[in-house]
């Protein structure tokens, strides 16, 4: 294996790629002018949505002293224009859809959340007498929404529940401070859209690697390599590299892009760059598709068409398509790569999540097993068609 | 590694020289079936190190698949194949380091220019990079192509695209090259300039396959000719050996005589 055949089978590729029209508009030029139409027809120029979070709320005080404190609470949350409250059992379940980014954070009202509200009301200025309590409150320690946001709505509203209409500066059973007032930023459509952007310019690199090696099987190039001392291996490998640069400045251009028509991701540099090697990973996935379909193909023009097999369900059912699918498809995604690569470019780049955040490593580990498994499957069928 | 494996591969290249002494190529009985169509049937041949050799025959004659199983591409049913005193199938690799290939189809990158084409050969066989931009130069010069170098071969006439066919072929200075059909679609300049090129490798004592339809070509060019039919050989010799024993006036009254065909089928 020699390095300096690889890399000059890569940047055969590499020139190929920029200097063939079709390919240089369906790598490069296809996602940048995707991601311009969506930036500007989804809202990410001037554009905005208002903006709710997602909060758990677990009620332990349901079957104790004064449980009418409780669901004062709970319907003071729910009534907020900018919480929308789902309900849980157990401390589990709402770790688990916070782990998983399903919401934002949750509260836990402790069982003794009402008599702690009734012993202040019954005698308002006897502190020795109030029972003293905690609401605990869990949030996404990734996102930097989540951190600031809630904490001081969750404080308004306690302020409310509590007090009502009482100074909230009398001391009580729960001690809060003043809330401060945070500059919330407004989502767009096209925020939630562009994580699943990155992962569907790569896609298409299934359909561009079937050409390329069917072209080159065609045209009796591919044996040509072979009369030389450069093994399948390298070749292989060369392609591999070359599509895995391919799907980074894809990527770079999608990102780039979305920059220019207002996108702003919820993630420092190393979440970026995490980003990128998400979507290099799955740029394996693609190389592994197109050698199944260039395999199965007889010419470019059959690998055209039955790359869309895979294309297909990659797309609708993993990138940012899958938003508008029934539920049944949304779970369908879960057999298709691009559905991690989408979640977890979501977890980073839409909730700010950390890129050891468990969601985000869970998708990296099933991303990378995939396109491994898919990656050896396409240089096995492809070599062994070779051979035939 | 032990005394034992050694002493094998010691045996191993007693045995390739043994082949090999002499001899550039050595084919023995070599057999290629697909299916039920036997495209190459025992064939048997030797050609000598610093030959000029010309594998003739009509088309579907077995030519193609005899230089591909000679270039490591295509495994045969059975018989032997040494190539440098190499077993093609043991050693292909090995086989591959020594030989250049410009086959019958013109398989080129259309969207390279014409040296990034020749350059990406010479760095396939690792040609150091200093002597590969020599060798380069020296090879488009030599095919006459040095002035459309830059250009996109995508954009080359058929011609121009075999000549850089032919530069890539030898741009690592092979011991043995294989070249099929190198001047088919050539103006008659064009092809002498070419005649030239591939005489002046003999003259540097290297092998070279010939595999040609044009009689004019094997009879300037070639030391001996084989000829091959539903892929058998049915005739070896020096042209003038050929031509003397069959009584003919020229190469390609020989081969009409022994095919019973015209070579240049559909013109």
């Amino acid at each position: 294996m020699k390095l300096r055949r690889i890399s000059s089978l890569a940047k055969k590729d590499l020139k190929a790629y920029a200097r063939e029209p079709a390919s240089l508009f369906m790598v490069f030029l296809f996602p940048v002018i995707f991601t311009l139409v969506f930036g500007v027809g989804f809202g990410a120029v001037g554009g905005s949505q208002s903006t709710t979070y997602q909060v758990g709320v677990i009620n332990m005080n349901e079957g104790t002293s004064h449980p009418e404190w409780a669901q004062y609470l709970i319907g003071n949350l729910s009534e907020s224009s900018i919480l929308r409250v789902q309900f849980y059992s157990t401390n589990d379940s709402a770790q688990a859809d916070l782990i998983q980014g399903k919401i934002q954070g949750y509260a836990i009202i402790p069982p003794d959340f009402g008599q702690s509200c009734y012993s202040f009301w019954a005698s308002p200025s006897n502190s020795s007498s109030w029972t003293n309590t905690t609401v605990k409150l869990y949030l996404d320690k990734g996102s930097m929404f989540a951190t600031t946001a809630i904490p001081p709505l969750m404080q308004q509203i306690l302020i409310k529940t509590i007090y009502g209409t009482l100074p909230s500066a009398s001391s009580g059973p729960i001690t809060l401070g003043v809330p401060s007032l945070v500059q919330v930023r407004a989502f767009t459509t096209f925020d939630y859209f562009a994580p699943g952007l990155f992962a569907f310019a790569s896609i298409f690199l299934i359909m561009i690697v079937a050409q390329s090696l069917t072209f080159e099987r065609e045209n009796g190039l591919l044996s040509r390599l072979y009369a030389t001392p450069t093994s399948g291996g390298e070749v292989m490998i060369g392609k591999t590299v070359s599509n895995m640069v391919i799907a980074l400045i894809q990527a770079a251009l999608v990102f780039l892009m979305a920059f220019v028509v207002g996108y702003r991701p919820m993630s420092d540099a190393s979440s970026i760059v995490f980003a990128f090697v998400m979507v290099s990973i799955f740029s394996l996935c693609c190389v592994g598709f197109g050698l199944i379909t260039a395999a199965i193909s007889k010419s470019s023009g059959v690998a055209t068409g039955v790359a869309f097999i895979f294309i297909m369900p990659l797309m609708f059912l993993g990138t940012f398509v899958t938003a508008g699918l029934s539920s049944a498809a949304q779970s369908a995604g879960q057999f298709v790569p691009s559905y991690y690569v989408t979640n977890a470019l979501t977890s980073l780049l839409l909730r700010g999540a950390p890129i050891f955040s468990p969601t985000v490593l869970l998708d990296l580990v099933i991303v990378s097993i995939y396109s491994a498994v898919i990656l050896v499957i396409g240089i096995l069928l492809f070599r062994r068609h070779e051979r035939a | 590694m032990g005394k034992t494996s050694i002493s094998r591969e010691s045996d191993e290249q007693e045995k390739n020289k043994e082949h090999s002494d002499g001899m550039a190529i050595v084919v023995k009985n070599l057999t290629k079936k697909y299916e039920d169509v036997t495209a190459v049937d025992r064939l048997s041949l030797e050609i000598q190190k610093g030959e000029l050799f010309g594998l003739l025959g009509p088309n579907g004659a077995g030519k193609t698949t005899t230089v591909n199983i000679l270039c490591g591409l295509l495994k045969p049913t059975s018989g032997s194949v040494y190539v440098a005193g190499y077993d093609v199938l043991k050693e292909p690799k090995k086989v591959k380091e020594l030989i250049g290939v410009a086959p019958q189809v013109t398989a080129v990158y259309p969207s390279l220019s014409g040296r990034e084409n020749v350059k990406l050969f010479g760095d396939l066989h690792l040609i150091p990079k200093n002597s590969l931009e020599r060798n380069v130069d020296e090879l488009l010069k030599k095919v006459g192509m040095t002035q459309d170098a830059k250009r996109r071969v995508g954009k080359y006439s058929g011609g121009m695209m075999r000549r850089i066919s032919l530069a890539m072929a030898l741009v690592h200075d092979p011991q043995i090259a294989f070249l099929d059909e190198p001047t088919v679609g050539m103006d008659p300049q064009s092809r002498h300039a070419i005649w030239d090129f591939i005489k002046e490798l003999k003259k540097k004592n290297r092998t070279v396959i010939l595999t040609t339809q044009y009689m004019e070509e094997a009879e300037e060019l070639c030391d001996r000719v084989a000829i091959i039919d539903h892929g058998k050989l049915i005739a070896l010799g020096t042209p003038k050996q050929l031509e003397d024993k069959h009584r003919a006036k020229n190469l390609e009254d020989v081969f009409i005589q022994l095919t019973g065909r015209r070579i240049r089928e559909g013109i």
